[in-house]
């Protein structure tokens, strides 16, 4: 396996001259040409200007040398915004959208030296769990290109898992890194909210939206949420707890680390092969030295419920902003099937049949339904019975991991699958919304709570799909976290498996004799 | 614990009203597909109602920063040519006056 293939990996191959940036970036690049579509990974692929970019960190190299990610091609999720590069969260509406900014976590990528090769498929405005809800076809899993690769960050899973890129940022409103991450066999860390400014991230439920990044290793997720986290004051939700040397925090060392186990929320519908695998990998950390905890998180199971109720709440008040006005999609005039007054071409029937007609177009069918099901629990009359009710559980459910984490019996973590399934053939589940939504059923609570949470490979099913194990931890202690999972990583051999639609086209051959940085 | 019962199928004069709440022209296929989904995955969200929460406070936001004051300085600002290219209009008369256009609601 090529060095490239990590973060960690590819930095180091830079700075010792093994290989410049141009030639990471083009290998890169590469890769994407030869297997990406099979993966459609990528919306976007911007060769030029990654090669570019990646020239100038050459010809700089003194000044990048120590860089923390410099030389890495990177991937973003196709809802992150970046200056003159399309950014269409995989919809129709913002087919054409040019931002005129980047997200504080592409500026803050930049400056620590990555390239930014292309910007990733998703499903539509991050709703969905499939990558399935694109409006410009679905991304398929590398370890089965019938299957789907999780979602909504499935394009960056896809992409880390078949090593087109060593790191791909994703959000993660209700398991959005971390179910892809499971399925695809990769690292996905959701941090705290807060941790990770939002500013540039096209919203989706802005209480539950968090940035992080896909990586094959604990030790890259690190290294990445170095160089993402901080306060931001474009971000007023952003914190400004002090942001750890996460990657000294991983010491190998979880003796005495309290694990706990919600044993009776894992009662409940979760496949064989995934209850196997978990239980395997509880005993890899007891045999490292880890406690294992039996608690209770008796309100964890309603966490399904009140996540739709107040995300889509939050997503029919955010994307009322995409009305046909600024951001590049309009329905025609001609478009309009019910006029609203007789035909005219003027009057504020006219405006009002322009927001209605764009967003019907410019809409996929389970944004649609999102925008609806949230504004009719927004309307008078049903406001207190759902979304102040699911307001309220969320306290209990914030509460019963408050809980866990407090006191003498407190926790260091919990331990749950990340998904109770592994992935699933595309078209599944597509016609029943409700069965795709109870793939987020031990993914969400971490949202709601705004628990850093993340997942590791754990193994893989008797079909060879790969196996996620979640770990949620204390707000702001993503070191206790990253320091659980690398200890888990480091007994662990899943990690380095190959897809096979990546071995039928092996990485490149590592380190050609140095490129000249000066060209 | 409620005053009034939660629908478990929707009608679909129930999803037109949302529909025209939320900016949305849904055509009949739609509308009758979502009175059934929404019914459906509210029939689900009802398990809520079950519990008990009296006195519970509702979690709106987990935002942990204090509101700090900071100086009040002029700062950049986006490019107004770089987001009004985002403009629908096809003509592009709106750069001009440094506006984005809706279409005529005074005839």
């Amino acid at each position: 396996m090529s060095g490239a293939a990590t973060v960690r990996g590819a930095r180091d191959l830079f700075r010792s001259r093994a290989r410049s940036a141009a030639d990471l970036c083009r290998d890169a690049i590469a890769r994407i040409e030869a297997l990406d579509p099979a993966l459609h990974a990528f919306n976007t692929v911007v060769s030029e200007q990654a090669l570019a970019r990646a020239r100038v960190v050459d010809h700089e190299f003194d000044r990048w040398r120590d860089a923390p990610l410099a030389g890495v091609p990177i991937a973003l999720k196709d809802n992150l915004c970046t200056r003159g590069i399309r950014t269409t969260a995989s919809s129709r509406m913002l087919e054409h959208y040019v931002p005129p900014y980047d997200a504080t976590v592409v500026s803050r990528l930049a400056a620590a030296g990555a390239i930014v090769v292309g910007k990733t498929n998703c499903d539509e405005f991050a709703m969905g769990s499939s990558t399935e809800n694109s409006a410009f076809g679905p991304t398929r899993n590398p370890w089965a290109l019938d299957r789907i690769p999780g979602g909504t960050s499935g394009g960056s899973a896809a992409a880390v898992a078949a090593r087109l890129t060593p790191l791909a940022l994703g959000s993660d409103t209700g398991g959005s890194i971390r179910q892809p991450a499971a399925l695809c066999g990769v690292v996905g860390l959701k941090p705290t909210y807060g941790r990770v400014s939002r500013y540039g991230l096209i919203a989706h439920a802005s209480s539950l939206d968090q940035i992080g990044p896909l990586t094959r290793t604990v030790y890259d997720a690190a290294l990445a949420l170095e160089a993402l986290a901080g306060a931001d004051p474009a971000d007023a939700t952003s914190a400004s707890a002090p942001v750890s040397q996460y990657t000294a925090a991983l010491t190998g060392d979880v003796r005495g680390a309290r694990i706990g186990v919600p044993r009776s929320l894992l009662e409940q519908g979760v496949d064989g092969d995934v209850a196997h695998a978990l239980a395997t990998a509880l005993d890899t950390l007891r045999a490292r030295g880890a406690t294992l905890v039996d608690v209770e998180l008796p309100y964890a199971k309603y966490a399904i419920p009140v996540y739709y109720l107040v995300s889509t709440a939050e997503a029919s008040s955010n994307l009322a902003r995409y009305d046909g006005v600024r951001y590049g999609f309009r329905a025609a005039p001609a478009h309009r099937l019910h006029p609203g007054s007789g035909g005219q071409d003027a009057g504020p029937h006219n405006l009002k049949d322009m927001y209605a007609r764009t967003r019907a177009l410019g809409f996929g069918p389970e944004v649609k339904r999102r925008v609806m099901l949230g504004t009719y629990v927004l309307s008078a009359g049903y406001y207190d019975a759902y979304y102040l009710k699911a307001q309220q559980v969320r306290t209990l459910i914030l509460r019963d991991y408050e809980q866990a984490f407090q006191g003498p019996e407190a926790v260091d973590a919990i331990a749950m699958p990340t998904s109770p399934t592994p992935a699933f053939r595309i078209g599944e589940r597509m016609s029943d919304p409700l069965q795709m939504y109870l793939a987020d059923i031990f993914t969400v609570s971490a949202n709601l709570a705004g628990l850093p949470a993340i997942s590791v490979p754990c193994g893989f099913t008797s079909d060879k799909l790969p196996v996620g194990l979640q770990l949620t931890g204390r707000p702001f202690d993503e070191a206790t976290l990253l320091r659980i999972a690398d200890a888990y990583e480091r007994d662990t051999s899943w990690w380095k498996e190959t897809p096979p639609t990546v071995s039928a086209h092996p990485a490149p051959p590592p380190a050609h004799p140095a490129h000249p940085a000066h060209e | 614990m409620l005053a009034f019962a939660m629908p478990t199928v929707l009608t679909r004069e129930q999803v037109s009203a949302i529909a025209a709440l939320a900016h949305l022209d849904l055509d009949p296929a739609e509308l009758d597909l979502f009175a059934r989904q929404l019914g459906s995955i509210l029939d689900y969200a009802n398990q809520v109602q079950s519990i008990d929460t009296a006195g519970v406070p509702p979690t709106a936001s987990l935002v942990v920063r204090q509101t700090t004051d900071r100086a009040d300085r002029v700062g950049p600002s986006l490019d107004i040519a770089d987001t009004l290219a985002n403009a629908p209009d096809p003509d592009r008369t709106h750069l001009e006056g440094g506006f984005f256009k809706v279409p005529r609601v005074i005839g």
